[in-house]
Protein backbone atom coordinates (compact mmCIF):
# COMPACT_ATOMS: atom_id res chain seq x y z
CA UNK A 1 0.00 0.00 0.00
CA UNK A 2 2.36 2.40 0.90
CA UNK A 3 4.65 1.29 -1.80
CA UNK A 4 2.14 2.04 -4.37
CA UNK A 5 1.80 5.76 -2.98
CA UNK A 6 5.10 6.62 -2.80
CA UNK A 7 5.54 5.20 -6.34
CA UNK A 8 2.57 8.18 -7.35
CA UNK A 9 4.37 10.50 -5.27
CA UNK A 10 7.08 10.00 -7.61
CA UNK A 11 5.48 9.99 -10.61
CA UNK A 12 3.96 13.35 -9.44
CA UNK A 13 7.46 14.87 -8.85
CA UNK A 14 8.77 13.26 -11.93
CA UNK A 15 5.97 14.82 -14.02
CA UNK A 16 6.86 18.48 -12.48
CA UNK A 17 10.33 17.76 -13.51
CA UNK A 18 9.33 17.43 -17.27
CA UNK A 19 7.36 20.45 -17.17
CA UNK A 20 10.32 22.71 -15.42
CA UNK A 21 12.78 21.23 -17.54
CA UNK A 22 11.10 21.61 -20.72
CA UNK A 23 10.54 25.09 -20.19
CA UNK A 24 13.89 25.79 -19.01
CA UNK A 25 15.23 24.45 -22.22
CA UNK A 26 13.31 27.23 -24.00
CA UNK A 27 16.09 29.54 -22.84
CA UNK A 28 19.47 29.38 -23.77
CA UNK A 29 20.86 30.36 -20.46
CA UNK A 30 18.97 27.29 -18.15
CA UNK A 31 18.81 24.97 -20.93
CA UNK A 32 21.47 22.24 -20.33
CA UNK A 33 20.13 22.18 -16.61
CA UNK A 34 16.38 22.07 -17.71
CA UNK A 35 17.54 18.94 -19.85
CA UNK A 36 19.69 17.34 -16.17
CA UNK A 37 16.63 18.04 -14.12
CA UNK A 38 14.03 16.00 -16.66
CA UNK A 39 16.83 13.44 -16.80
CA UNK A 40 16.71 13.29 -13.11
CA UNK A 41 13.02 13.05 -12.97
CA UNK A 42 13.22 10.16 -15.23
CA UNK A 43 15.90 8.14 -13.12
CA UNK A 44 14.18 8.26 -10.32
CA UNK A 45 10.63 7.21 -12.29
CA UNK A 46 12.63 4.55 -13.74
CA UNK A 47 13.90 3.44 -10.43
CA UNK A 48 10.70 4.15 -8.61
CA UNK A 49 8.37 1.67 -11.40
CA UNK A 50 11.47 -1.05 -10.97
CA UNK A 51 11.13 -1.50 -7.29
CA UNK A 52 8.02 0.21 -5.64
CA UNK A 53 5.69 -2.81 -6.73
CA UNK A 54 4.18 -5.85 -4.83
CA UNK A 55 4.28 -7.91 -7.66
CA UNK A 56 5.83 -10.84 -7.33
CA UNK A 57 8.73 -11.07 -9.79
CA UNK A 58 11.12 -13.96 -10.68
CA UNK A 59 14.78 -13.48 -10.34
CA UNK A 60 15.20 -14.29 -14.25
CA UNK A 61 12.93 -11.32 -15.54
CA UNK A 62 14.18 -9.10 -12.75
CA UNK A 63 17.85 -10.44 -14.20
CA UNK A 64 15.96 -9.62 -17.92
CA UNK A 65 15.33 -6.03 -17.57
CA UNK A 66 18.20 -5.11 -15.35
CA UNK A 67 20.49 -6.50 -18.48
CA UNK A 68 18.12 -5.04 -21.17
CA UNK A 69 18.36 -1.11 -18.98
CA UNK A 70 22.36 -2.17 -18.58
CA UNK A 71 22.71 -2.59 -22.44
CA UNK A 72 20.62 -0.21 -23.43
CA UNK A 73 22.09 2.38 -21.02
CA UNK A 74 25.81 1.41 -22.31
CA UNK A 75 25.02 1.47 -26.27
CA UNK A 76 22.86 4.79 -26.11
CA UNK A 77 25.40 6.43 -24.08
CA UNK A 78 28.54 5.73 -26.55
CA UNK A 79 26.35 6.51 -29.61
CA UNK A 80 25.68 9.84 -28.19
CA UNK A 81 28.91 10.50 -27.08
CA UNK A 82 31.15 9.44 -29.83
CA UNK A 83 28.61 11.14 -32.88
CA UNK A 84 29.92 13.80 -34.46
CA UNK A 85 27.96 16.94 -33.98
CA UNK A 86 26.76 17.25 -37.85
CA UNK A 87 25.06 13.86 -37.11
CA UNK A 88 22.89 14.54 -34.57
CA UNK A 89 20.08 15.45 -36.19
CA UNK A 90 19.62 11.44 -37.63
CA UNK A 91 20.85 10.33 -34.05
CA UNK A 92 18.10 11.78 -32.62
CA UNK A 93 15.73 10.46 -35.23
CA UNK A 94 17.02 7.12 -34.39
CA UNK A 95 16.36 7.37 -30.58
CA UNK A 96 13.15 8.74 -31.33
CA UNK A 97 12.12 5.48 -33.20
CA UNK A 98 12.97 2.86 -30.95
CA UNK A 99 10.57 5.21 -29.11
CA UNK A 100 8.20 4.30 -31.08
CA UNK A 101 8.88 0.81 -31.51
CA UNK A 102 8.97 0.45 -27.55
CA UNK A 103 5.28 1.76 -27.49
CA UNK A 104 4.52 -0.41 -30.30
CA UNK A 105 5.85 -3.74 -28.57
CA UNK A 106 3.83 -2.41 -25.52
CA UNK A 107 0.51 -2.60 -27.20
CA UNK A 108 1.47 -5.77 -28.92
CA UNK A 109 2.31 -7.80 -25.51
CA UNK A 110 -0.75 -6.30 -23.86
CA UNK A 111 -3.08 -6.93 -26.29
CA UNK A 112 -3.83 -10.35 -25.37
CA UNK A 113 -4.83 -9.59 -22.11
CA UNK A 114 -7.20 -7.04 -22.14
CA UNK A 115 -9.91 -8.17 -24.27
CA UNK A 116 -13.45 -6.48 -23.19
CA UNK A 117 -12.49 -3.50 -22.15
CA UNK A 118 -13.32 -0.61 -24.75
CA UNK A 119 -10.54 1.88 -23.35
CA UNK A 120 -8.04 -0.48 -23.11
CA UNK A 121 -8.66 -2.11 -26.49
CA UNK A 122 -8.75 1.59 -27.94
CA UNK A 123 -5.61 2.82 -26.13
CA UNK A 124 -3.67 -0.51 -27.16
CA UNK A 125 -4.50 -0.61 -30.79
CA UNK A 126 -3.80 3.29 -30.87
CA UNK A 127 -0.52 3.02 -29.41
CA UNK A 128 0.80 0.20 -31.24
CA UNK A 129 -0.32 1.42 -34.22
CA UNK A 130 0.78 5.05 -33.37
CA UNK A 131 4.06 3.48 -32.30
CA UNK A 132 4.88 1.42 -35.19
CA UNK A 133 4.17 4.95 -37.79
CA UNK A 134 7.19 6.37 -35.75
CA UNK A 135 9.39 3.20 -35.39
CA UNK A 136 9.61 2.85 -39.14
CA UNK A 137 9.12 6.61 -40.33
CA UNK A 138 11.96 7.90 -37.95
CA UNK A 139 14.23 4.85 -39.56
CA UNK A 140 13.32 6.18 -42.75
CA UNK A 141 14.07 9.75 -41.95
CA UNK A 142 17.38 8.08 -40.33
CA UNK A 143 18.45 7.00 -43.63
CA UNK A 144 17.76 9.98 -45.65
CA UNK A 145 19.77 12.44 -42.72
CA UNK A 146 22.52 10.43 -43.51
CA UNK A 147 22.56 9.93 -46.99
CA UNK A 148 21.61 6.30 -47.38
CA UNK A 149 18.43 7.29 -48.87
CA UNK A 150 19.15 10.47 -50.34
CA UNK A 151 16.57 10.42 -53.13
CA UNK A 152 13.07 10.97 -52.44
CA UNK A 153 11.13 7.84 -53.44
CA UNK A 154 7.73 8.85 -55.33
CA UNK A 155 5.73 6.17 -56.57
CA UNK A 156 3.06 7.07 -58.99
CA UNK A 157 0.20 8.60 -57.19
CA UNK A 158 1.76 8.17 -53.58
CA UNK A 159 -0.82 10.80 -52.18
CA UNK A 160 -3.67 8.58 -53.01
CA UNK A 161 -1.72 5.17 -52.39
CA UNK A 162 -0.72 7.00 -48.86
CA UNK A 163 -4.19 8.66 -48.15
CA UNK A 164 -5.91 4.82 -49.15
CA UNK A 165 -3.18 2.86 -46.41
CA UNK A 166 -3.89 5.69 -43.79
CA UNK A 167 -7.53 5.08 -44.19
CA UNK A 168 -7.30 1.28 -44.20
CA UNK A 169 -4.20 1.42 -41.34
CA UNK A 170 -7.15 3.66 -39.56
CA UNK A 171 -10.34 1.34 -40.21
CA UNK A 172 -8.28 -1.81 -38.99
CA UNK A 173 -7.22 -0.76 -36.04
CA UNK A 174 -10.87 0.22 -35.33
CA UNK A 175 -12.43 -2.95 -36.33
CA UNK A 176 -9.95 -4.66 -34.12
CA UNK A 177 -10.61 -2.17 -31.03
CA UNK A 178 -14.13 -2.57 -31.76
CA UNK A 179 -14.09 -6.07 -32.17
CA UNK A 180 -12.02 -7.93 -29.50
CA UNK A 181 -13.75 -4.91 -26.97
CA UNK A 182 -17.48 -5.61 -27.48
CA UNK A 183 -17.84 -8.59 -24.73
CA UNK A 184 -20.86 -10.61 -25.99
CA UNK A 185 -21.27 -10.06 -29.91
CA UNK A 186 -17.35 -10.35 -30.99
CA UNK A 187 -16.46 -11.37 -33.95
CA UNK A 188 -14.98 -14.26 -32.70
CA UNK A 189 -17.04 -14.52 -29.95
CA UNK A 190 -16.00 -18.54 -29.03
CA UNK A 191 -12.12 -17.36 -29.16
CA UNK A 192 -13.17 -14.19 -26.22
CA UNK A 193 -13.22 -16.15 -22.73
CA UNK A 194 -12.80 -13.28 -19.58
CA UNK A 195 -9.80 -11.43 -20.66
CA UNK A 196 -7.58 -13.71 -22.92
CA UNK A 197 -7.93 -13.57 -26.53
CA UNK A 198 -6.98 -16.72 -28.64
CA UNK A 199 -4.15 -17.25 -30.43
CA UNK A 200 -5.82 -16.65 -34.02
CA UNK A 201 -7.17 -12.74 -32.95
CA UNK A 202 -3.56 -12.24 -32.31
CA UNK A 203 -3.01 -12.39 -35.65
CA UNK A 204 -4.94 -9.40 -36.34
CA UNK A 205 -2.54 -7.49 -34.13
CA UNK A 206 0.49 -8.00 -35.53
CA UNK A 207 -1.27 -7.56 -39.25
CA UNK A 208 -2.25 -4.21 -38.12
CA UNK A 209 1.65 -3.70 -36.80
CA UNK A 210 2.70 -4.78 -40.26
CA UNK A 211 0.32 -2.56 -41.83
CA UNK A 212 1.41 0.27 -39.84
CA UNK A 213 5.17 -0.12 -39.93
CA UNK A 214 4.47 -0.45 -44.11
CA UNK A 215 2.45 3.17 -43.42
CA UNK A 216 4.86 4.95 -41.57
CA UNK A 217 7.58 3.91 -44.42
CA UNK A 218 5.08 5.46 -47.19
CA UNK A 219 4.13 8.43 -45.23
CA UNK A 220 8.10 9.40 -45.46
CA UNK A 221 9.61 7.88 -48.45
CA UNK A 222 8.12 10.63 -50.76
CA UNK A 223 9.24 13.69 -48.29
CA UNK A 224 12.51 15.14 -49.34
CA UNK A 225 15.60 15.67 -47.03
CA UNK A 226 15.32 19.60 -47.01
CA UNK A 227 11.88 18.82 -44.94
CA UNK A 228 13.05 16.18 -43.07
CA UNK A 229 13.53 18.12 -39.70
CA UNK A 230 9.79 18.87 -40.08
CA UNK A 231 8.87 15.31 -40.41
CA UNK A 232 11.07 13.85 -37.24
CA UNK A 233 9.58 16.86 -35.29
CA UNK A 234 5.95 15.72 -36.42
CA UNK A 235 7.07 11.90 -35.21
CA UNK A 236 8.22 12.95 -32.47
CA UNK A 237 5.35 13.95 -31.34
CA UNK A 238 3.60 10.84 -32.42
CA UNK A 239 5.94 8.97 -30.31
CA UNK A 240 4.70 11.53 -27.14
CA UNK A 241 1.07 10.32 -28.05
CA UNK A 242 1.90 6.70 -28.45
CA UNK A 243 3.39 6.64 -24.59
CA UNK A 244 0.26 9.00 -23.47
CA UNK A 245 -2.02 6.22 -24.56
CA UNK A 246 0.49 3.43 -22.60
CA UNK A 247 -0.18 5.92 -19.50
CA UNK A 248 -3.94 5.49 -20.25
CA UNK A 249 -3.67 1.68 -20.34
CA UNK A 250 -1.86 1.52 -17.39
CA UNK A 251 -3.74 4.73 -15.53
CA UNK A 252 0.13 5.71 -15.03
CA UNK A 253 -0.33 9.46 -14.46
CA UNK A 254 3.51 10.23 -15.58
CA UNK A 255 3.45 8.55 -18.91
CA UNK A 256 0.30 10.82 -19.25
CA UNK A 257 1.97 14.07 -18.64
CA UNK A 258 5.61 13.12 -20.39
CA UNK A 259 3.80 11.73 -23.52
CA UNK A 260 1.31 14.42 -24.07
CA UNK A 261 3.91 16.83 -22.99
CA UNK A 262 6.16 15.90 -26.02
CA UNK A 263 2.68 15.14 -27.91
CA UNK A 264 1.68 19.32 -27.67
CA UNK A 265 4.69 20.99 -27.58
CA UNK A 266 6.16 18.24 -30.41
CA UNK A 267 3.21 19.52 -32.67
CA UNK A 268 3.61 23.22 -31.97
CA UNK A 269 7.82 23.05 -32.71
CA UNK A 270 6.57 21.23 -36.16
CA UNK A 271 3.83 24.09 -36.87
CA UNK A 272 6.76 27.02 -35.40
CA UNK A 273 9.15 25.19 -37.90
CA UNK A 274 6.34 24.92 -41.01
CA UNK A 275 6.33 28.96 -40.51
CA UNK A 276 9.72 29.11 -40.45
CA UNK A 277 9.95 27.80 -44.05
CA UNK A 278 7.03 29.56 -44.88
CA UNK A 279 4.82 26.69 -45.97
CA UNK A 280 2.14 24.75 -44.21
CA UNK A 281 2.78 21.07 -42.60
CA UNK A 282 0.22 19.79 -45.46
CA UNK A 283 2.23 21.28 -47.91
CA UNK A 284 5.22 19.20 -46.61
CA UNK A 285 3.66 15.96 -46.68
CA UNK A 286 1.02 16.18 -49.23
CA UNK A 287 3.36 18.25 -51.45
CA UNK A 288 6.72 16.84 -51.28
CA UNK A 289 9.12 18.37 -53.49
CA UNK A 290 12.70 17.60 -54.00
CA UNK A 291 12.06 15.45 -57.22
CA UNK A 292 13.72 15.56 -60.03
CA UNK A 293 10.33 16.08 -62.72
CA UNK A 294 8.10 18.57 -60.46
CA UNK A 295 9.99 21.90 -62.03
CA UNK A 296 12.20 22.18 -65.10
CA UNK A 297 10.43 25.05 -65.91
CA UNK A 298 13.36 28.04 -65.40
CA UNK A 299 15.42 28.13 -68.04
CA UNK A 300 19.03 28.92 -66.92
CA UNK A 301 20.52 31.36 -68.67
CA UNK A 302 23.91 33.13 -68.35
CA UNK A 303 27.21 31.83 -67.70
CA UNK A 304 28.84 30.22 -64.52
CA UNK A 305 31.97 32.41 -63.20
CA UNK A 306 35.10 30.44 -61.52
CA UNK A 307 37.18 32.26 -58.80
CA UNK A 308 40.29 31.24 -57.42
CA UNK A 309 41.62 31.30 -53.75
CA UNK A 310 44.11 34.45 -54.57
CA UNK A 311 41.29 36.51 -56.05
CA UNK A 312 38.63 35.81 -53.13
CA UNK A 313 41.85 36.17 -50.51
CA UNK A 314 42.81 39.94 -52.25
CA UNK A 315 38.70 40.88 -52.89
CA UNK A 316 38.01 39.88 -49.03
CA UNK A 317 41.37 41.67 -48.05
CA UNK A 318 40.07 45.01 -49.37
CA UNK A 319 36.17 44.80 -48.35
CA UNK A 320 34.46 46.22 -45.13
CA UNK A 321 32.11 44.21 -44.12
CA UNK A 322 31.81 39.93 -45.12
CA UNK A 323 28.99 38.13 -44.13
CA UNK A 324 29.60 34.47 -44.40
CA UNK A 325 26.25 31.99 -45.17
CA UNK A 326 27.33 28.59 -43.76
CA UNK A 327 25.03 25.48 -44.64
CA UNK A 328 24.99 22.01 -44.31
CA UNK A 329 28.18 21.63 -46.88
CA UNK A 330 30.17 23.16 -44.10
CA UNK A 331 29.20 20.88 -41.84
CA UNK A 332 29.99 17.93 -43.48
CA UNK A 333 33.25 19.04 -44.36
CA UNK A 334 34.05 20.20 -41.14
CA UNK A 335 34.96 23.38 -41.69
CA UNK A 336 33.36 25.23 -38.93
CA UNK A 337 37.37 25.42 -37.09
CA UNK A 338 38.64 26.89 -40.34
CA UNK A 339 35.71 29.32 -40.96
CA UNK A 340 36.41 30.97 -37.61
CA UNK A 341 39.98 31.18 -38.21
CA UNK A 342 39.05 32.79 -41.45
CA UNK A 343 36.59 35.16 -39.44
CA UNK A 344 39.36 36.22 -37.39
CA UNK A 345 41.94 37.00 -40.15
CA UNK A 346 39.69 39.16 -41.62
CA UNK A 347 38.55 40.87 -38.25
CA UNK A 348 42.40 41.61 -37.48
CA UNK A 349 42.67 43.24 -40.54
CA UNK A 350 39.90 45.79 -40.01
CA UNK A 351 37.37 43.57 -41.67
CA UNK A 352 33.65 43.30 -40.19
CA UNK A 353 32.32 39.68 -40.36
CA UNK A 354 29.28 38.09 -39.55
CA UNK A 355 27.09 34.94 -39.80
CA UNK A 356 24.00 34.91 -41.42
CA UNK A 357 21.90 32.11 -39.68
CA UNK A 358 19.00 30.89 -42.08
CA UNK A 359 15.93 29.28 -39.87
CA UNK A 360 16.64 26.17 -41.56
CA UNK A 361 20.09 26.12 -42.19
CA UNK A 362 22.13 22.89 -41.50
CA UNK A 363 19.26 20.33 -41.08
CA UNK A 364 17.17 21.26 -38.32
CA UNK A 365 16.49 25.19 -36.47
CA UNK A 366 19.21 26.03 -34.51
CA UNK A 367 21.86 22.82 -35.97
CA UNK A 368 24.27 25.72 -37.17
CA UNK A 369 24.31 27.58 -34.18
CA UNK A 370 25.26 24.59 -32.19
CA UNK A 371 28.29 23.80 -34.91
CA UNK A 372 29.14 27.22 -35.04
CA UNK A 373 29.36 27.59 -31.04
CA UNK A 374 31.37 24.37 -31.28
CA UNK A 375 34.48 26.05 -33.05
CA UNK A 376 34.10 28.85 -30.53
CA UNK A 377 32.47 31.48 -32.87
CA UNK A 378 30.85 34.53 -30.37
CA UNK A 379 27.34 34.45 -30.16
CA UNK A 380 26.83 38.16 -31.31
CA UNK A 381 28.37 37.18 -34.57
CA UNK A 382 25.43 35.06 -35.28
CA UNK A 383 22.67 37.25 -37.30
CA UNK A 384 19.28 35.63 -37.89
CA UNK A 385 17.55 35.97 -41.44
CA UNK A 386 15.43 39.02 -40.68
CA UNK A 387 18.08 40.98 -38.93
CA UNK A 388 20.64 40.23 -41.47
CA UNK A 389 18.86 40.85 -44.50
CA UNK A 390 18.16 44.77 -44.61
CA UNK A 391 22.22 44.51 -43.93
CA UNK A 392 23.26 43.06 -47.59
CA UNK A 393 23.39 46.15 -49.59
CA UNK A 394 26.32 47.30 -47.18
CA UNK A 395 27.71 44.21 -47.65
CA UNK A 396 31.34 43.94 -49.25
CA UNK A 397 31.51 40.03 -49.76
CA UNK A 398 29.33 37.26 -48.76
CA UNK A 399 30.83 34.13 -48.99
CA UNK A 400 28.34 31.16 -48.93
CA UNK A 401 29.66 27.70 -47.96
CA UNK A 402 28.08 25.04 -48.76
CA UNK A 403 24.16 26.25 -48.61
CA UNK A 404 22.25 26.28 -51.81
CA UNK A 405 18.55 26.27 -51.29
CA UNK A 406 18.47 29.23 -48.59
CA UNK A 407 19.72 32.02 -51.39
CA UNK A 408 18.04 30.75 -54.04
CA UNK A 409 16.66 33.61 -55.34
CA UNK A 410 14.01 31.22 -57.01
CA UNK A 411 12.23 31.32 -53.99
CA UNK A 412 11.10 35.05 -54.44
CA UNK A 413 11.00 35.18 -57.72
CA UNK A 414 9.61 32.21 -59.55
CA UNK A 415 6.40 31.38 -58.81
CA UNK A 416 7.23 27.94 -60.53
CA UNK A 417 9.69 27.13 -57.91
CA UNK A 418 8.92 24.35 -55.23
CA UNK A 419 10.48 26.28 -53.14
CA UNK A 420 8.95 29.78 -53.83
CA UNK A 421 7.58 31.63 -51.18
CA UNK A 422 10.08 30.31 -48.48
CA UNK A 423 11.98 32.84 -46.87
CA UNK A 424 15.63 33.05 -48.51
CA UNK A 425 19.13 35.28 -47.34
CA UNK A 426 18.81 38.08 -50.06
CA UNK A 427 22.18 37.68 -50.74
CA UNK A 428 22.23 38.67 -54.35
CA UNK A 429 21.68 42.43 -52.77
CA UNK A 430 25.44 42.27 -51.86
CA UNK A 431 28.59 43.85 -54.08
CA UNK A 432 29.90 40.28 -54.91
CA UNK A 433 28.86 36.86 -54.18
CA UNK A 434 30.97 34.05 -53.23
CA UNK A 435 29.56 30.56 -53.20
CA UNK A 436 31.90 27.56 -52.25
CA UNK A 437 30.41 24.06 -53.36
CA UNK A 438 31.79 20.94 -54.30
CA UNK A 439 30.38 20.93 -57.18
CA UNK A 440 27.65 22.06 -59.87
CA UNK A 441 25.24 19.64 -58.06
CA UNK A 442 21.37 20.70 -57.14
CA UNK A 443 20.61 21.30 -53.49
CA UNK A 444 19.04 19.48 -51.14
CA UNK A 445 15.65 20.33 -52.72
CA UNK A 446 16.92 19.36 -55.84
CA UNK A 447 16.32 22.79 -58.10
CA UNK A 448 18.85 24.22 -59.49
CA UNK A 449 19.80 27.90 -58.14
CA UNK A 450 19.62 31.15 -60.68
CA UNK A 451 22.28 32.86 -58.07
CA UNK A 452 25.06 31.12 -59.42
CA UNK A 453 24.41 32.70 -62.55
CA UNK A 454 24.30 36.24 -61.48
CA UNK A 455 26.86 38.72 -62.83
CA UNK A 456 28.21 39.17 -59.14
CA UNK A 457 28.95 35.74 -58.66
CA UNK A 458 31.41 33.55 -58.57
CA UNK A 459 32.01 30.33 -57.75
CA UNK A 460 34.80 28.97 -55.48
CA UNK A 461 34.07 25.20 -56.35
CA UNK A 462 35.93 22.49 -53.59
CA UNK A 463 34.80 21.04 -50.56
CA UNK A 464 34.65 23.26 -47.78
CA UNK A 465 37.33 22.78 -45.95
CA UNK A 466 40.05 22.52 -48.40
CA UNK A 467 38.77 25.13 -49.77
CA UNK A 468 38.52 27.55 -46.79
CA UNK A 469 42.08 26.37 -45.95
CA UNK A 470 43.26 27.01 -49.39
CA UNK A 471 41.90 30.98 -49.09
CA UNK A 472 43.57 31.18 -45.20
CA UNK A 473 46.71 30.65 -46.26
CA UNK A 474 46.42 32.46 -49.13
CA UNK A 475 45.31 35.25 -46.51
CA UNK A 476 48.20 35.34 -44.58
CA UNK A 477 50.21 35.33 -47.80
CA UNK A 478 48.99 39.12 -48.35
CA UNK A 479 51.04 40.18 -45.87
CA UNK B 1 -23.17 2.22 -27.86
CA UNK B 2 -23.74 1.52 -23.62
CA UNK B 3 -19.98 0.67 -23.68
CA UNK B 4 -19.15 4.48 -24.83
CA UNK B 5 -21.27 5.74 -22.42
CA UNK B 6 -19.61 3.86 -19.79
CA UNK B 7 -16.11 4.27 -21.28
CA UNK B 8 -16.93 7.89 -20.54
CA UNK B 9 -17.89 7.86 -17.35
CA UNK B 10 -15.49 5.91 -15.96
CA UNK B 11 -12.48 8.30 -17.43
CA UNK B 12 -14.04 11.38 -17.27
CA UNK B 13 -11.06 12.96 -14.81
CA UNK B 14 -8.19 11.64 -17.47
CA UNK B 15 -10.23 13.65 -20.23
CA UNK B 16 -9.49 16.75 -17.95
CA UNK B 17 -6.12 15.76 -17.55
CA UNK B 18 -5.13 15.16 -21.52
CA UNK B 19 -6.44 18.36 -22.41
CA UNK B 20 -5.03 20.93 -19.23
CA UNK B 21 -1.61 18.81 -20.12
CA UNK B 22 -1.84 19.90 -23.89
CA UNK B 23 -2.13 23.64 -23.12
CA UNK B 24 0.71 22.91 -20.27
CA UNK B 25 2.71 21.52 -23.16
CA UNK B 26 2.04 24.30 -25.55
CA UNK B 27 2.07 26.91 -22.84
CA UNK B 28 5.62 25.63 -22.19
CA UNK B 29 7.20 26.09 -25.54
CA UNK B 30 5.49 29.24 -26.79
CA UNK B 31 8.14 32.13 -27.76
CA UNK B 32 11.30 29.70 -27.49
CA UNK B 33 13.76 31.25 -30.11
CA UNK B 34 14.56 29.23 -33.32
CA UNK B 35 18.50 28.55 -32.28
CA UNK B 36 16.86 26.15 -29.52
CA UNK B 37 14.83 24.43 -31.66
CA UNK B 38 17.39 21.58 -32.20
CA UNK B 39 18.05 21.04 -28.50
CA UNK B 40 14.36 21.43 -27.87
CA UNK B 41 13.03 18.82 -29.97
CA UNK B 42 16.01 16.49 -28.58
CA UNK B 43 14.98 17.28 -25.16
CA UNK B 44 11.19 16.21 -25.72
CA UNK B 45 12.36 13.34 -27.46
CA UNK B 46 14.13 12.25 -24.37
CA UNK B 47 11.32 12.78 -22.50
CA UNK B 48 8.69 10.32 -24.01
CA UNK B 49 11.54 7.92 -23.61
CA UNK B 50 9.06 7.75 -20.24
CA UNK B 51 7.19 4.40 -22.30
CA UNK B 52 10.05 2.67 -20.70
CA UNK B 53 7.99 2.97 -17.67
CA UNK B 54 5.32 1.62 -19.47
CA UNK B 55 8.12 -1.13 -21.16
CA UNK B 56 8.69 -2.12 -17.24
CA UNK B 57 5.32 -2.36 -15.95
CA UNK B 58 4.76 -4.95 -18.37
CA UNK B 59 7.68 -7.13 -17.78
CA UNK B 60 6.59 -7.28 -14.16
CA UNK B 61 3.31 -8.67 -14.95
CA UNK B 62 4.94 -10.72 -17.76
CA UNK B 63 4.25 -14.90 -17.48
CA UNK B 64 7.78 -15.98 -17.18
CA UNK B 65 6.79 -18.99 -18.76
CA UNK B 66 5.73 -16.89 -22.05
CA UNK B 67 9.06 -16.78 -23.61
CA UNK B 68 7.64 -14.32 -27.09
CA UNK B 69 6.37 -12.14 -24.62
CA UNK B 70 9.77 -12.25 -22.43
CA UNK B 71 11.39 -11.13 -25.55
CA UNK B 72 9.47 -8.54 -27.05
CA UNK B 73 9.59 -7.21 -23.07
CA UNK B 74 13.07 -7.61 -22.88
CA UNK B 75 13.66 -5.57 -26.30
CA UNK B 76 11.01 -2.96 -25.54
CA UNK B 77 13.08 -2.28 -22.08
CA UNK B 78 16.03 -2.39 -24.13
CA UNK B 79 14.58 0.24 -26.93
CA UNK B 80 12.90 2.74 -24.25
CA UNK B 81 16.10 2.59 -22.30
CA UNK B 82 18.16 4.02 -25.83
CA UNK B 83 15.19 6.40 -26.25
CA UNK B 84 15.85 7.59 -22.33
CA UNK B 85 19.70 8.04 -22.21
CA UNK B 86 20.78 8.61 -25.92
CA UNK B 87 18.18 11.29 -25.70
CA UNK B 88 19.29 12.95 -22.69
CA UNK B 89 23.21 12.57 -23.44
CA UNK B 90 22.82 14.11 -26.89
CA UNK B 91 20.30 16.62 -25.70
CA UNK B 92 23.07 17.35 -23.04
CA UNK B 93 26.10 17.32 -25.37
CA UNK B 94 23.88 20.14 -27.65
CA UNK B 95 23.68 22.40 -24.65
CA UNK B 96 27.02 22.23 -23.60
CA UNK B 97 28.08 23.98 -26.67
CA UNK B 98 25.84 26.84 -25.75
CA UNK B 99 27.09 27.20 -22.16
CA UNK B 100 30.52 27.47 -23.17
CA UNK B 101 31.02 30.78 -25.02
CA UNK B 102 29.98 32.57 -21.52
Amino acid sequence: MEKYALLEIIYLIGSVTFIIGLKMMGNARSARNGNLIAAAGMILAILGTLFLHENDVKIVVYALILSAIALGTIVGWMTAKRVQMTKMPELVSMFNGMGGACAALIGLMEYEHNAGSVGAMIAIVAGTVIGSISFSGSIIAFLKLNGTMNKPIRLPSYNIINTIVMISVFAFAGWIAYASSAEGGSLWASSVNGAELSQGSMLFIYLLFAVAIVYGILFTIPIGGADMPVVISLLNSFTGLAAAFGGFLYDNKIMLTGGILVGSAGTLLTLVMCKAMNRPLTNVIFGAFGGSTTSSTTEVKGAIKDASATDIAILMNYSKKVVIVPGYGLAVAQAQHVIHELEQLLEERGVEVKYAIHPVAGRMPGHMNVLLAESNVAYEKLVEMDDINPEFDQTDVVLVVGANDVVNPAAKTDPSSPIYGMPILEVDHAKHIIVNKRSMSAGYAGIDNLLFYDPKCSMFFGDAKKALTELVNELKNLD
Amino acid sequence: MEEIWKFVLENKEIFYFVILSVFVGIEVIGGVPTVLHTPLMSGANAIHGVVIVGAIHVMLHVDPSHILALILGTLAVFLGTLNVVGGFVVTDRMLEMFKKKK
